[in-house]
């Protein structure tokens, strides 16, 4: 297998893109990747999303995308794994460049979800679940990881409050990242006082609907060499499934799917948690946030929210996370997220984060994760 | 939910039937084709008594399309007398101090409203557990 490498990075907002179809949000971060990269060649495009035919009626979106962004008649398909789409996305243009299939691949995740009512959209980010035997009982993703965090406050004996330090964390950042939905710093108090969605899961412990799209080109490390970008090398790019029924796993506190990617990736790359200078992780609810710092070795079990409450997830702390804002303050286009993630970690490699800037980061882990665990994409890039 | 899915799903859905593996003995909601503990397949139907108690629970606030005139409702895992956990509605429980290790039982209500289909989709939900009061 070759090396890969991420040669070029594009963004738009995250946001309320009313006057952005779902084609103009995927060709606008596409066009700023290739910009980036001073590179027009692609040989495949990758397209992450999850929801285009449950709300916008579209599917074999890859296709319109290609045609959209001009890059007929490359090879195209859209990657759907709920929320780890982006990630899954980025796996699969790393297996094409990396099998030797395409030299340079473009990978685009893009969301659009504000153009309908919030009811239409709960249904929709519920499709992520077992239809049978959750969605289908009127169970929606955030009772899901109501349930979770219910029991993870009984067992572990933490207040709802004292998961208020990964939201705090995750808007700190999100004031310094100009890419932002929710770039407005909040307190403990602002997080114990918002509204509740399914309790205890209220508003500020979960990230928002929005749009965006996020792009990369990448290609063959050895391509990469004379590139206009300093090359971030992909270390490893690795994904590990579990039930998608919360109910059916052995401990539903034990987010064996996220492990087991982070497990993968560290082998692959050979480092260990101590190595990793910042962590973008999935913080679509702060119950995640802790479940993911424990499953990928940065906590013990039921101590991650001491990780938080001490300040070592801070950009000065000894694993930052969410270093721009994360799902929780730069926003949750649940198919963009993952290239969102992958894109920020090049800023911070390449020292382009601004005052957002992890001091000396050489090595970042980027991981997305679809459905309440059940699907975990880990992405270890290097500079 | 479509007619063919709530006929396919009634055993599931009505006396809580799941599957038994021959081979590992290993039990499991909802049923299965293949054991995921040892593998093999040949599972069988297993009806769960409906006994358990809550192992976490949830009211939803913000619900999805097709559940909004029942907001807020309340959600529940549930762990069965024979080990597997469950997610399931509760019911019976408006006023209830409900805590985790509750014990509770299986009852068939009404899952959902009237669909687009025109019939109403009934299921299993659990209750906080009737005690046979004194004689």
């Amino acid at each position: 297998m070759r090396e890969v490498a991420i040669i070029g990075v594009g963004q738009t907002d995250v946001g309320e893109h009313w006057d952005k179809s779902i084609r103009d949000l995927a060709v606008e971060a596409i066009l700023a990747a290739r910009r980036d990269a001073g590179v027009d060649r692609a040989d495949a495009l990758y397209v992450g999303n999850m929801l285009s035919g449950e709300l916008a009626g579209q599917e074999n979106l890859a296709t319109l995308v290609a045609d959209a962004a001009g890059l007929l008649p490359i090879e195209a398909f859209k990657i759907e794994a709920a929320c780890a789409s982006g990630g899954a996305a980025l796996r699969g243009a790393c297996l094409g460049v990396a099998s030797g299939a395409h030299d340079y691949a473009l990978v685009v995740g893009v969301e659009k979800m504000t153009d309908y009512l919030t009811d239409g959209v709960t249904a929709a980010l519920a499709t992520a679940a077992d239809a049978d035997y959750e969605a289908g009982f009127g169970v929606s993703f955030v009772a899901l990881n109501a349930l979770l965090m219910r029991r993870y406050m009984h067992d572990f004996k933490v207040r709802h409050e004292d998961f208020a330090p990964f939201s705090v964390n995750s808007h700190a950042n999100a004031a310094l990242n100009p890419r932002a939905m929710f770039r407005q710093p909040i307190t403990a108090e602002d997080f114990i006082r918002s509204p509740v969605i399914a309790d205890p899961i209220n508003v500020l412990d979960s990230s928002g609907i929005c749009d965006g799209a996020a792009a990369l080109l990448v290609c063959a490390a050895s391509e990469a060499r004379g590139s206009r970008r300093p090359p971030v090398r992909i270390a490893a790019s690795t994904c590990a499934t579990d039930t998608v029924g919360l109910a059916e796993r052995r401990d539903p506190l034990v987010w064996q799917s996220v492990a087991d990617s982070a497990r993968l990736a560290y082998d692959r790359a050979k480092v260990g948690p101590k190595d990793i200078d910042l962590f973008e992780l999935h913080d679509a609810f702060t119950i995640v946030s802790a479940l993911s710092l424990e499953a990928c070795g940065f906590a013990d079990r039921g101590s991650a929210l001491k990780l938080a409450a001490e300040g070592r997830i801070a950009r000065d702390g000894d694993i930052p996370v969410c270093t721009l804002g994360g799902l929780k303050g730069r926003g949750h286009p649940v198919g963009a997220s993952g290239i969102y993630q992958a894109v920020e970690v090049v800023q911070q490699l390449r020292g382009e984060a601004g005052a957002a800037q992890v001091k000396g980061a050489k090595v970042g882990m980027a991981q997305s994760v679809g459905g309440s665990g059940s699907v975990a994409v880990t992405h270890i890039l290097r500079i | 939910m479509e007619l063919p899915r709530h006929h396919r799903m009634r055993r599931t859905l009505y006396r809580l039937e799941g599957s038994a593996c021959p081979s590992c003995a290993g039990r499991f909601f909802p049923p299965r084709q293949v054991c995921p503990a040892c593998r093999k397949d040949g599972l069988r139907p297993f009806a769960f008594s409906g006994r358990g108690t809550l192992y976490s629970f949830t009211r939803v606030v913000q619900a999805p399309r097709g559940f909004g005139s029942l907001a807020p409702y309340a959600v529940g895992m549930v762990r069965l007398d024979e080990g597997p956990l469950i997610t399931a509605p509760l019911t019976d429980v408006e006023g209830a101090d409900l805590a985790i290790g509750t014990p509770v039982e299986m009852v068939t209500r009404k899952v959902k409203d009237a669909t687009d289909h025109g019939y109403i989709v009934y299921g299993y939900k659990f209750r906080p557990l009737v005690r046979p009061g004194p004689a």
